[in-house]
Order: structure tokens, then C-alpha cells, then sequence
């Protein structure tokens, strides 16, 4: 017997009502119940940041929640930066710094960057390196994401 | 690295969570933060049989001035709450400056004081603050309600003196006047990982640099944090200098018994656990001295 739940929450300004598994993490309900495939799942305990997203204007691991406990919560997940072909001032300077090449992470930083942004506006190197602390890139390094981060709070 | 099915309740009253608790035990397991039971769920290293969530719990999310002039936190305070706290910050200093150091900004913004200091990693900083500060814990059942001290608290890895029906509630820390300075310290891999050995550090002198009483928490070397009373009793009465902190490092050094992991060796530990003493002790006397 699988214990289920009727929730209803807002993600991306858009609407949603689903009836989810208890046990069913909220980075595997945008997966695969919204089909919400920008969210990325590495390590799936917490420690690599992939799966990053805005839970009530806050960065949190959604692999660290379950999707019941966004019940009447507002999410923002990656595929809400760009506006339609129009990419977000952040995507556009992960591209130009060439911030990304598999790419796997790239969801995470981003939102882990937006969420930095919002409260910092000017940073500095040393704050941009300890806000990306709790995301891990393996191809990259992290120079060029740092300096991405740091082109786009200087607009 | 999914969750193990479970039955889910997220009671809206304590007394609602509590009745749950009575009700089933040792089966179930209480989710807060989730920072650290998530990731073990998702390992199926814990598979409770029942989840009770207490997040709508608002009234357990609160920082509010101790009855001693101190602080009482709500258990279920987000640690990013009590980074931010004015609070915090005007009557704990250490607690406000140490904040930062566990886990990254996206764990602190759903990680609790209380989930940490229930989960009881001996490698967690709150728990180690929580025992240098000489904090209290307030824990309640459907049937009674105790205060434990947080020396009395910890047992051993991920074990506290908690019972399965009992709920940790607030978190009470005392007033730690403008007269005690104090020092963190943690060696970790990478800023926000779990620390391989951290210090935390109190000292109160006299006019003329003599100890009049001093608090050495280390963490991270073994299966709870440990006071060192013999590298306090060591300083006090003392005047502090540095020899004198030469030699408190030393036994705290040789007081400690490590254990070797993946992430570092047992004598590795022992010899940062004093160093770390000693670093701690330091930015302890500089802020005592209203030094920069």
C-alpha cells in the first residue's frame, strides 16, 4: 500500500494540483509528474547542489524534500529564467565565460546564483566562491562560474 | 535512492505531534529541517515506518530573549533564521559568527537548531556550541516535559539522551556577557562541509591578563563533542600568555582519543584538535582584549 497525498502548489507562476506519493522527493515530482526536467538529480543526499530551487523565494535541495511539503508553496525552478528565447542576464554570462561544459550542474548553479544575487548585490569574489561552496561542478572549474556570476551582477 | 515507503502525518499542534509520537515510537521518526534524515532516507540508511513532519509547527520557529536574559530558540528555527537574528547576535556573539560555518546557505535555509542537535553528528556544530555555551534543552512527550543540559544530552554518534516519545522543543542558551571572549575554529575540505576537527573556545580574564574562568569544546573526535577540563583547569588562575596556551593546546592534544576515517587519521586529528585549541584560545584573548 503506497500512501498518497492531494497537493496543490504554484510552480513557475503556473498552478498545479497532483495527487503524489508520500514518499516521493520534490526534485523527482518536478521530474516526472510535471515534467520539469531542468532540475537535475546528482548525488540525491544533499551534496553536489544540482538539484537547487527557489522553495518560497529561498535556494533549497529539492532532493531534500519531499514533495508533500511543498504543498502550497511557490517554487521557481531554472526554466524560469529565460524568457522565451531570451535568456536570463545569468544564462547569458554562464554562456559567454563559458561557465559549463557538460552542463549536468549548470540548473543548480544558476539557481544558486539567482538566490545569491537577490540578496547580494555587489559582490565579491570571496562571496561568490562561498555562495557556489554547496555546488559542485566536475568538468568545468570553478573560475569561469565564478567570474559568469560576478559579469552578471555587474549587468 | 528512493525513500522506503512510510505512512506521512504533518500535525499542525504540538500536542497533535506529540499524541502521534506516543502512538507509534520507535517506528517513528520526527522530519524538521530534513537536512540530515532526507539523505538518509534516500540511502534507505533509516527507513521509519511513520514521518511525522513537524514544518507547520510555526509555533516552534521562534528566537525569543531566555528568561535569564539569555536566548530561547525554537527547535524548529531555521539556522538561517539565527544567522540573521539581531537577537543572536547581541546576546550569543559566538553563535551568530559560528552559524555560517555549518553546511551551505541552501542547507541553512531548511536545516533546524533542533534537527542538528537531535541528529547529533559529533562532527555538527551546534552541538559543540551548544555544549561550550553550556545551552539546555527542553524535551517534551504527551506525559511530561524535562530540561536536560546539553552535557548531560549527548551520548554518542547520532545518539542523545532523548526518548523515542519525546520531542526537543527550545533550545535555551545562557547570557554570555561583554566580559567573555570567545573563538571558533574548524579545519573542513571544503568552506560549509562537515569539520574534521573544530574548537570552540571562552575565556574571561581579570584586569591583569589572569583566568578567571575559560570553557575548550573540540569537536569532531569521537562520538560527541568533549569538554577539556584539564586545559580549563590548566588557564585558570593563570595569566594567559603564550606559553600558557602553548601548554593548554598541548593537553588538549594528548586528552583527546580519535578515531582514523576516509577523511582524515586518528593522530591527524589529535594534533589539529590542539592547534585548533590553541588558534581558538588566541581569537578568544584578542576579543577579550577588544582587540581587532
Amino acid at each position: 500500500m503506497r500512501a498518497k497525498r492531494t497537493i496543490k502548489l504554484t510552480v513557475n507562476g503556473r498552478h498545479y494540483e497532483r495527487s503524489v506519493e508520500v514518499r516521493k522527493t520534490l526534485a523527482d515530482f518536478l521530474r516526472d509528474d510535471l515534467d520539469l526536467t531542468g532540475t537535475h538529480l546528482g548525488c540525491e543526499h544533499g551534496v553536489c547542489g544540482a538539484c537547487t530551487i527557489l522553495v518560497n523565494g529561498d535556494a533549497v535541495r529539492s532532493c531534500l524534500m519531499l514533495a508533500v511539503q511543498a504543498d502550497g508553496a511557490s517554487l521557481m525552478t531554472v526554466e524560469d529564467l529565460a524568457q522565451g528565447e531570451e535568456l536570463h542576464p545569468l544564462q547569458r554570462a554562464f554562456q559567454e565565460n563559458h561557465a559549463l561544459q557538460c552542463g549536468f550542474c549548470t540548473p543548480g548553479f544558476l539557481m544558486t546564483a539567482y538566490a545569491f544575487l537577490k540578496e547580494v548585490q555587489a559582490p565579491t569574489v570571496e562571496q561568490v566562491r562561498e555562495a557556489i561552496s554547496g555546488n559542485i561542478c566536475r568538468c568545468t572549474g570553478y573560475s569561469p562560474i565564478v567570474q559568469a556570476i560576478l559579469d552578471a551582477s555587474r549587468g | 535512492m528512493k525513500p522506503a515507503n512510510f505512512d506521512y502525518f504533518a500535525p499542525t499542534s504540538l500536542v497533535e505531534a506529540l499524541a502521534l509520537l506516543e502512538q507509534h515510537g520507535d517506528e517513528a521518526k520526527i522530519l524538521a529541517g530534513g537536512q540530515s534524515l532526507m539523505p538518509l532516507m534516500n540511502m534507505r540508511l533509516a527507513r521509519p515506518k511513520v514521518v511525522i513532519d513537524i514544518n507547520r509547527l510555526s509555533e516552534l520557529a521562534c528566537i525569543s530573549p531566555g528568561p535569564d536574559g539569555g536566548l530561547a530558540m525554537g527547535a524548529l528555527t531555521r539556522q538561517r533564521v539565527v544567522e540573521r537574528s539581531g537577537l543572536v547576535y547581541e546576546r550569543v556573539p559566538l553563535l551568530a559568527a559560528a552559524m555560517p560555518s555549518i553546511g551551505h546557505f541552501q542547507i541553512r535555509n531548511r536545516g533546524t537548531v533542533g534537527g542538528s542537535i537531535v541528529h547529533a553528528d559529533p562532527a555538527a556544530e551546534l552541538p559543540a556550541l551548544s555544549l561550550a555555551l553550556d545551552g539546555e534543552f527542553v524535551l517534551v512527550s504527551a506525559r511530561s516535559q524535562r530540561t536536560i543540559k546539553a552535557e548531560d544530552f549527548f551520548v554518542t554518534y547520532l545518539t542523545t539522551a532523548i526518548e523515542p516519545v519525546e520531542v526537543l522543543t527550545e533550545i535555551r542558551i545562557p547570557t554570555w556577557g561583554m566580559e567573555w571572549g570567545w573563538g571558533f575554529q574548524e579545519v573542513c575540505r571544503r568552506e560549509g562541509d562537515f569539520a574534521l576537527v573544530g574548537a570552540v573556545a571562552l575565556l574571561k580574564l581579570d584586569g591583569d591578563q589572569v583566568c578567571e574562568s575559560a570553557r575548550i569544546v573540540i569537536f569532531g573526535v569521537g562520538g560527541r563533542p568533549v569538554r577539556v577540563q584539564g586545559a580549563e583547569e590548566l588557564l585558570m588562575g593563570r595569566r594567559v600568555d603564550g606559553r600558557a596556551l602553548e601548554e593548554a593546546a598541548r593537553v588538549v592534544s594528548n586528552s583527546l582519543e580519535p578515531h582514523s576515517d576516509i577523511h582524515a587519521s586518528a593522530q591527524y586529528r589529535k594534533e589539529v584538535g590542539g592547534v585548533l585549541a590553541r588558534r581558538a584560545l588566541e581569537e578568544a584573548l584578542r576579543r577579550e582584549k577588544r582587540l581587532p
